[in-house]
């Protein structure tokens, strides 16, 4: 089924990560979502709109609203062209960093929206899928 | 950085405590200069007590939460003690969930609570001045 919204956004300055960050709060105000559910989504998107910014030199979150049997998702992708991750399961876990962060964002991200895909490959770019549905 | 700099945070001097409140959605940038003015401020001013009202912050991501960690260490460093207040219920939750715990961060539920933790007299209500009893 194809999506009831979809949109695009650039993230190549950290007020890009700001941006991204107001448009996920107000799709998921929109949606219905509870304000912790919604803050949840927020700090995730920060948190990976960051990455692609920091560790892909820029990137996009593609926004997207799906309808399927009176469940209502957000779902929200961000895509980058930069070095990949290397080790998908270290990089998931807490505490490890390869830009002297704190090596929570993937790992803290996922345990805050219910659906969590991680595609990267050495060279070929990171594309990160979450989603929550309401 | 010259677009950066005309952006700042307000930090109002009480007595010997610095308080910040932050009011708008921080990027990366402005929490760095935020955290170089502190820290500056308190030399300046010998300031021994910093409490930071985060009540305006919408969320705390693993960046705010680190400058916050690291404020409150540099602060402790320069020999005042940092007191974040005002947490959101919703922001505290999450920030739990993803997994940052801002070690050696006191924290109070509001401003008021916050300055008077700093002042040695935690959390009491404040009173009418200047007429206590004699002692019998």
């Amino acid at each position: 089924m194809p999506p009831l919204h979809r949109e695009t956004l650039e993230i190549v300055t950290e007020q890009d990560v700001v941006r991204t960050r107001h448009r996920v709060r107000q799709e998921a105000v929109r949606l219905g979502f509870k304000l912790i559910d919604q803050t949840k989504l927020v700090t995730a998107a920060s948190e990976l709109a960051r990455n692609a910014l920091v560790y892909g030199g820029g990137g996009t979150m593609t926004l997207e609203t799906h309808a399927d049997g009176g469940r209502t998702t957000l779902q929200l992708t961000f895509e980058d062209d930069g070095p990949g991750i290397a080790d998908v399961e270290a990089a998931l876990e807490d505490g490890y960093t390869t830009g002297g962060g704190l090596g929570l964002g993937l790992g803290g991200s996922r345990r805050l929206v219910s659906e969590f895909e991680l595609v990267s490959h050495p060279g070929g770019g990171t594309r990160i899928r979450i989603a929550r549905s309401v | 950085m010259s677009r950066e700099t005309n952006e700042r945070i307000p930090v109002l001097k009480l007595g010997d405590i610095l308080l910040v409140t932050i009011q708008v959605d921080m990027h990366d940038q402005l929490a760095l200069t935020l955290q170089n003015e502190l820290t500056e401020k308190i030399v300046e001013t010998q300031a021994h007590g910093v409490v930071m009202d985060i009540s305006g912050l919408e969320i705390v991501d693993s960046f705010i939460g680190r400058m916050l960690s690291n404020l409150a260490s540099m602060a402790r460093v320069l020999d005042a003690e940092t007191v974040v207040c005002g947490m959101q219920p919703a922001v505290a939750i999450t920030l739990v969930e993803l997994g940052l715990s801002l070690p050696g961060i006191r924290t109070a539920l509001n401003a008021e609570q916050g300055i008077a933790l700093l002042q040695g007299h935690p959390a009491a209500p404040v009173e009418a001045r200047g007429h206590a009893p004699a002692a019998p």
